[in-house]
């Protein structure tokens, strides 16, 4: 079963015209790690106590279990964690027979589980833990992810890429989909070059004689998008995606993050320091004009990790698009 | 209206003269950036302080002729150089944007 299926991929990667272009692939991983969620990754099955159970109960769970870390919860919600160093620190200063509450980690980093799998590799990158807690909305621990878990996912899925390239493939003579794809880096305050992605975008659409509607769209969203990464993540990409049924701008920074993504989609409310708005920005208007200008709108932040939005313009439902904001 | 018989009306500088078979059919006065990109309608002149580039950059987003810095406002080099590139007309003038909304709306609509 498993040499089949390498030997397929050997095929694949051997024809002449390998399906995937250069182009294209680095960014199936992007669009995977951006679309998987944490919950998609994290393993369910957890292994908790209490915090009145005992270090030393702990680390026979953790023993019986093979696990290196074990989750203090209190009516489901997480409360602490105990690892392996906590443990060994318990038997080095004779209180293994304590009780948890005393001696867990109480300052967690955790992770949402409907946050995009793209921040739970930065986690990995940024702290030098092997595995994260993951709550839900509530707080409510649902999951543990490890790099493991993520890698596991990241090959499953991308299998399933693979999979639907052969069955595209099969049927290519009676499709004719065009898709392009442009990748652009936008770095930190770096007004000079912000604007770069909308115009090679707009420039980009008008060639493919798409409607000046759609067109003045799709260069709005992405110049707000553009300008947001600039002046206040730490740097980050705009991804441009045009098929024959949709146009999607997303972008995707590596922080700081954002607390509560209700307040900032609200007209008005800014966090941009005085000298970006003499420039005519941070009037809090931003991703409020981005969202308007969407057939589909989503926003993604954790704050340590990054923040992910996304603005799709559906080509195929004209009548349906909303108006640009245009008053009368 | 073209951009040379505008600016004459206005009385304002010529930078940049832009297309010449531009057209402006109408104005919008913001000096934030994202209010313009919101709300200008196409076919329009910019009337503004922000004099960067980046008001080039929105111009071009929002399908502006023309950008009217006021206030008599320096204009840089790059921003010069944006608008050459964009074919976008940038017209200079000593008068705020009170006065200068008014006066292009006299020249595009009439009193």
């Amino acid at each position: 079963m498993l040499r089949t299926r390498k030997n397929r991929y050997r095929e694949l990667i051997s024809m002449q015209n390998f399906p995937i272009s250069a182009d294209k692939s680095p960014n199936t991983v992007l669009e995977v790690i951006t679309r998987l969620r944490v919950r998609d990754a994290m393993a369910r099955k957890i292994h908790t106590a209490r915090k009145t159970d005992t270090m030393r109960k702990i680390q026979l769970i953790m023993k019986a279990n093979k696990i290196s870390g074990v989750p203090i919860t209190e009516e489901g919600r997480l409360v602490g964690m105990v690892s392996v160093d906590d443990i060994l620190s318990a038997f080095d200063q004779g209180y293994i027979g304590e009780a948890a509450d005393e001696h867990m980690t109480r300052k967690l980093v955790v992770l949402e589980d409907d946050m995009p799998l793209s921040f739970a590799i930065s986690y990995f990158n940024k702290y030098p833990y092997h595995r994260f807690p993951v709550i839900d909305r509530e707080r409510r621990l649902v999951g543990v992810i490890s790099s493991r878990d993520v890698l596991t996912s990241l090959i499953r899925e991308l299998d399933k890429e693979i999979q639907d390239l052969e069955s595209r493939l099969e049927d290519e003579s009676s499709r004719n989909e065009s898709f392009i794809h442009r990748e652009y880096i936008v770095k930190k305050f770096d007004f000079e070059n912000a604007g770069h992605a909308s115009y090679e975008i707009k420039k980009l659409l008008k060639e493919k004689m798409m409607p000046p509607k759609i067109v003045r769209r799709a260069s709005v969203a992405c110049y707000e998008l553009e300008i947001n990464v600039a002046i206040h993540s730490v740097g980050g990409r705009i991804l441009f995606d045009l098929d024959d049924r949709q146009i999607s701008i997303t972008a995707l920074d590596d922080g700081p993050g954002i607390e509560d993504v209700n307040q900032v989609l609200q007209e008005g409310y800014s966090t941009a320091n005085e000298w970006i708005r003499t420039l005519g920005f941070g009037a809090g208007m931003g991703l409020p004009n981005t969202r308007r200008v969407s057939d589909d709108f989503d926003i993604r932040s954790k704050v340590g990790a990054g923040t992910l939005v996304r603005s799709v313009i559906r080509l195929d439902a004209p009548e349906t698009a909303p108006e640009e904001g245009r008053k009368p | 209206m073209n951009i040379p018989e505008l600016a004459g009306k206005l009385g304002a500088e010529i930078l940049i003269p832009g297309a010449e078979d531009a057209d402006v059919k109408t104005a919008y006065t913001s000096d934030l950036l994202s209010d313009v990109l919101g709300n200008a309608e196409d076919d329009a002149i910019l009337i503004t302080i922000q004099a960067h580039r980046n008001t080039v950059a929105v111009a071009f987003q929002v399908n502006a002729h023309a950008v009217l810095v006021c206030n008599g406002r320096e204009v840089p080099p790059d921003m010069l150089e944006a608008a050459r590139k964009e074919d976008i007309a940038v017209l200079r003038t000593k008068e705020n944007q009170f006065l200068s909304s008014h006066r292009v709306h006299v020249a595009l609509f009439g009193g």
